[in-house]
């Protein structure tokens, strides 16, 4: 199949479908690339870079819709774009379905099938291909870079012969994929990073990643595992604590990153103006939901502006975009996955198998009918978290029983066998000579000894205690001593033999037992 | 020619030592004193009693022992410590010789005597064991040829079962269980024969019932030791190591030697705590480990999501460069692939770069109990770096980066997750906690007891496909 990349044309895209990299994996499919002219420039990569990966350039979007069996791209396609669209080709783009509901219908009607990439669902095997994870990570990564443009301090606290720096303080607020990119990156340059979130089940991974979890004591918090791991919205009075928290927390902090989202909905105020004036002048508010509305009050999208207070609100739109070669590169790795799923037998034949989980759930209009929404897929995103249940302490009263119980069935087993030992013992008496029963006291306290001895050493010295135990075992040795000189020939051939390999044990089992411990060195 | 009295004093001296020598074992440094005690304790034992009363045949034996020690000094010398586990072996087969061989002299020495005795001739002068007999009431008489059955049958079954065991461990044999048609049905059988040619023999039969019980014994032990498994190993060693113990147990109550019982005694209880021990860190029963293979499921095991997701070394260097702190976790394919020297210097690598690195120890890990740690004494790795399962399974929730090296079913997650597991309860090393799981692996098979490991699917786990030692080696050159 040909797979083609045009040249984005929405304003202020910088990003590309296809990368030099990806092309030579996507041809290892059976597949052939084409681009068109330009189209990754403003990523970075010319039309050499292409052509030297074995991509045919073509001139003119005109040209490439009409070439391309399969049009690999980055946003939805333009009301033009829907117009090269024909039945049997193939569209993969973030299309952004349940809020482009007119653009799906002239996609269906043109007849050809449109692949959502932010409809991927996510379940493990999906991760490879999920474009939302990799744009959200850029876009958390340049989030902190933008605030520490803005910012006029250094993020690291130091001490220097000018005096002594404070850490910059951050707060972000949501800890998706984004929220932990800025974690990650703020915490690395060196601020202190707090992070709020409502899905408490986060808290672990905020903290993995080196921040401090700001901790909402409620009863009835979110589990965010039966919404495939998003957000979804609050009660009113979870709210009012909310912002409370963050009431407590705005005269403290230097910079805010709020990257709060609600799939299908505006994104919430959480960052309101109040919070904003008590904010020292300088300090720095990145709001990555700027496109849905934003978190902040003031936010303006796609525009920085400062406050009375000369707090600096950053509402740009374009973060994935600001990073045009990073992004490119890690979607069109996603597209490239997506095309490896969508070509099983990596013979260069596109199968849209509409059975498999993740084809199915991207898939939007698949041979003029409208796929979406999906069914829920039959593997389930996140194992739900089993409700912890919580050990009941047991009562002092309750322990003592337990510990009395658990003594007397010891006491009750070890009298038993006891008893069953002497009458063994005293059967044994019965027949056998006073001279057995007295090597038989000596066998059974050696067995004791052997028993307390043994079970003192140490694991990691098992094997020299084989080692050991073998060669003193080969004390058989006297056995075959006391034989040898007998004065039957046979008696005194078996006895030397035994005597032979007995030795072989005693000598072998030593010396390897010393080789063994001499090896074993201290740090 | 020593006095009676002295040989004794020298029995107890070495019992006393013996004992030491075991008790030593319980930290590194004072076992490279104890091993001492063992050596002259041994060397007293033998010494006394060549000299003593009753002790003939020099020109015989003392060259015999000097053709022994000989050997002795060119085995240990030459072992490999990864062949550690089939010198083990090979070393309990002679006991287990020796115990038939002497356990026929007895009888052969007391049917002399008692020949001797009937036709009336006191006259000659009995020497050596003999001599023993010849003092004997007929009570005490019974009970040594009760003490010759058992030395002969349990030294019979020691011998080859041990030489089987050393066949499997050194890849002579197959390593699979392996019975014949019958399975345990002909043990069963065999071991009934032997206990009627026992009483037959006990009531007077000729030396044929014993020759022909140490030869059912023989089958026992062959038979047993093929049905059961290569990763079982560590328990059919200790069990043999114990058997061999009790077979010289058995041969001092035939001798009336009182050093040998002890002895014994402690070998054999040695052997049956290891044997425990090893039996517990599978959450197997003695019983079903010897009868082998695994118990079967209680239901269909859980469903395993997610793919196996493969890295390349260059991978697995920059997670090792950005970690500070590492857990390695080696199995029986370290042994196979021989590399503990290449996992030695990674460590002194990764430790020069001030990072943490440990290693945590499954009891069953390897073919013999503590065959990982004699493996990783002998590359370099310091001991107190290497710790059992017990001191580090906690402590991986807080680690960058494990690796896995050539270990399957000791780190199966589905051992504790899923209680349709064939080895759900077992003790494993919970590697799956920590950050970044790297698995250094042949292929994409099972372990040793067939089991999906769903360690491998999840999603902090990475798989370095190839051969242990070459993976490491080609992992040494891009860590700083």
């Amino acid at each position: 199949m040909k797979i083609g990349a045009p040249k984005e044309r929405a304003q202020g895209e910088a990003r590309v479908a296809l990368t030099p990299e990806s092309a030579q994996h996507i041809q290892k499919l059976g597949h052939t690339c084409v681009i068109e002219s330009g189209a990754g420039l403003a990523a970075g990569f010319d039309d050499a870079a292409y052509r030297d990966a074995g991509v045919e350039i073509v001139e003119g979007a005109d040209a490439l819709w009409s070439t391309a069996e399969v049009v690999i791209k980055v946003r939805e396609p333009s009301e033009e774009e829907v117009g090269y669209l024909r039945e049997g080709q193939t569209l993969i783009a973030f299309f952004w379905p349940a809020q482009n509901e007119a653009l799906l219908e002239r996609c269906k009607a043109t007849g050809a099938t449109v692949i959502a990439m932010d409809m991927v669902p996510r379940i493990s095997r999906a991760q490879k291909m999920d474009a939302l994870s990799s744009t959200a990570n850029i876009a958390g990564y340049r989030a902190v870079i933008e605030a520490g443009n803005q910012f006029g301090r250094f993020f690291t606290g130091q001490v220097t012969a000018a005096g002594k720096v404070p850490p910059a303080k951050v707060l972000v607020v949501g800890a998706g994929v984004a929220g932990l990119a800025a974690i990650g990156t703020a915490t690395s340059l060196g601020a202190v990073v707090r992070a709020f979130d409502v899905r408490p089940e986060v808290a672990e991974q905020i903290e993995s990643m080196g921040a401090e979890f700001l901790f909402l004591d409620f009863e009835d918090s979110q589990d965010g595992s039966g919404t495939g791991g998003y957000a979804a919205p609050s009660s009113p009075e979870f709210r009012e604590k909310q912002l409370a928290l963050f009431r407590e927390q705005a005269p403290e902090v230097d910079i805010v990153i709020t990257t709060a989202l609600i799939p299908g909905k505006p994104a919430p105020k959480l960052w309101l103006e109040d919070m904003v004036h008590a904010m020292k002048p300088g300090s720095v508010i990145v709001d990555l939901a700027a496109e849905k509305g934003g978190n902040c009050d003031l936010t303006v999208p796609d525009q920085r502006i400062v406050t009375d207070n000369g707090v600096i609100v950053v509402g740009y739109t374009d973060f994935p975009s600001r990073m045009a070669t990073q992004a490119s590169l890690l979607y069109a790795t996603n597209i490239r996955h997506m095309l490896t799923d969508l070509t099983p037998e990596k013979d260069g034949v596109i199968v849209h198998d509409m059975e498999d989980d993740v084809i199915r759930g991207a898939t939007v209009t698949h041979q003029g009918e409208i796929t979406f929404p999906p069914p829920p897929p039959k593997v389930k995103a996140i194992g739900q978290s089993a409700p912890k249940e919580k050990p009941k302490e047991p009562t002092p009263e309750e322990k003592k029983a337990a510990e009395h119980a658990a003594f007397l069935a010891q006491t009750k087993r070890q009298v038993g066998m006891l008893v069953a030992g002497g009458a063994v013992m005293g059967l044994l008496g019965l027949v056998a000579p006073a001279s057995f029963m007295q090597h038989f006291i000596v066998f059974v306290l050696a067995c004791f000894v052997g028993f307390q001895v043994i079970w003192n050493v140490s694991h990691s010295l098992h094997t020299p205690l084989m080692a050991v135990t073998n060669a003193i075992s080969g004390i058989i040795v006297l056995g075959a001593v006391l034989q040898v000189g007998s004065g039957s020939f046979l008696v005194g051939l078996l006895a030397g033999i035994s005597v032979l390999i007995a030795t072989i044990n005693i000598v072998g089992g030593f010396l390897v037992t010393r080789r063994m411990l001499a090896m074993f060195q201290k740090s | 020619m020593l006095s009676q009295g002295l040989v004794s004093a020298a029995a107890v001296a070495a019992s006393v030592l013996f004992i030491l020598s075991l008790g030593g074992l319980s930290n590194q440094e004072k076992a490279k004193r104890a091993v001492w005690y063992g050596i002259v304790g041994m060397g007293l034992a033998v010494v006394f009693t060549m000299f003593g009363p009753n002790v003939g045949g020099y020109w015989w034996m003392i060259p015999m022992m000097v053709i022994g020690a000989g050997i002795g000094v060119y085995l240990a010398k030459k072992v490999d410590m990864t062949e550690m586990p089939q010198l083990v072996a090979a070393l309990h087969s002679f006991v287990g010789l020796a115990a038939v061989f002497i356990g026929f002299n007895a009888d052969l020495e007391r049917r002399r005597v008692m020949a001797a005795q009937l036709a009336g001739d006191v006259s000659e002068r009995f020497s050596a064991f003999a001599a023993l007999v010849a003092e004997k009431t007929p009570a005490e008489l019974t009970f040594l040829q009760v003490e010759v059955v058992l030395g002969v049958f349990i030294g019979a079954v020691t011998f080859t079962g041990s030489v089987i065991a050393f066949g499997k461990l050194a890849g002579k044999v197959d390593g699979k269980p392996r019975q014949l048609p019958g399975g345990h049905l002909l043990n069963a059988a065999a071991a009934i024969v032997s206990l009627l040619l026992a009483i037959a023999y006990l009531n007077g039969a000729g030396f044929w019932t014993l020759l022909l019980l140490a030869l059912l014994a023989f089958f026992i032990g062959y038979h047993l030791i093929m049905g059961i498994g290569g990763a079982d190993m560590p328990v059919v060693v200790s069990m043999l190591n114990s058997y061999s113990g009790w077979a010289a147990a058995a041969i001092g109550f035939t001798l009336s030697n009182d050093l040998l019982i002890v002895t014994g005694a402690l070998v054999g209880s040695s052997g049956a705590i290891l044997s425990y021990i090893m039996c517990k860190a599978m959450n197997r029963n003695f019983v079903n480990v010897i009868l082998g293979g695994f118990g079967g499921s209680k239901g269909p095991a859980a469903e395993i999501e997610g793919e196996q997701v493969a890295i390349d070394t260059s991978g697995v260097a920059s997670a090792l460069n950005e970690a500070d702190s590492v857990i390695i976790v080696p199995g029986y394919g370290m042994a196979v692939a021989q590399a503990q020297n290449a996992v030695s210097e990674l460590t002194r690598k990764l430790r020069a770069a001030g990072k943490t690195v440990r290693f945590g120890i499954h009891p069953v890990a390897g073919r013999l109990p503590g065959h990982m740690n004699v493996l990783l004494a002998e590359a370099k790795v310091p001991y107190d770096i290497v710790l059992e399962m017990d001191e580090i399974n906690d402590d991986f929730a807080e680690t960058d980066v494990v690796i896995v090296i050539g270990s399957n079913d000791i780190v199966n997650p589905a051992a504790e997750e899923d209680p349709n597991s064939p080895i759900a309860g077992m003790p494993v090393l919970k590697v799956w906690e920590a950050k970044n799981v790297f698995v250094c692996k042949r292929g994409q098979g099972t372990g040793y007891s067939g089991i999906e490991n769903p360690l491998f699917f999840k999603e902090n786990t990475r798989m370095l496909y190839g051969d242990a030692k070459s993976s490491i080696d080609a992992l040494l050159p891009m860590v700083d």
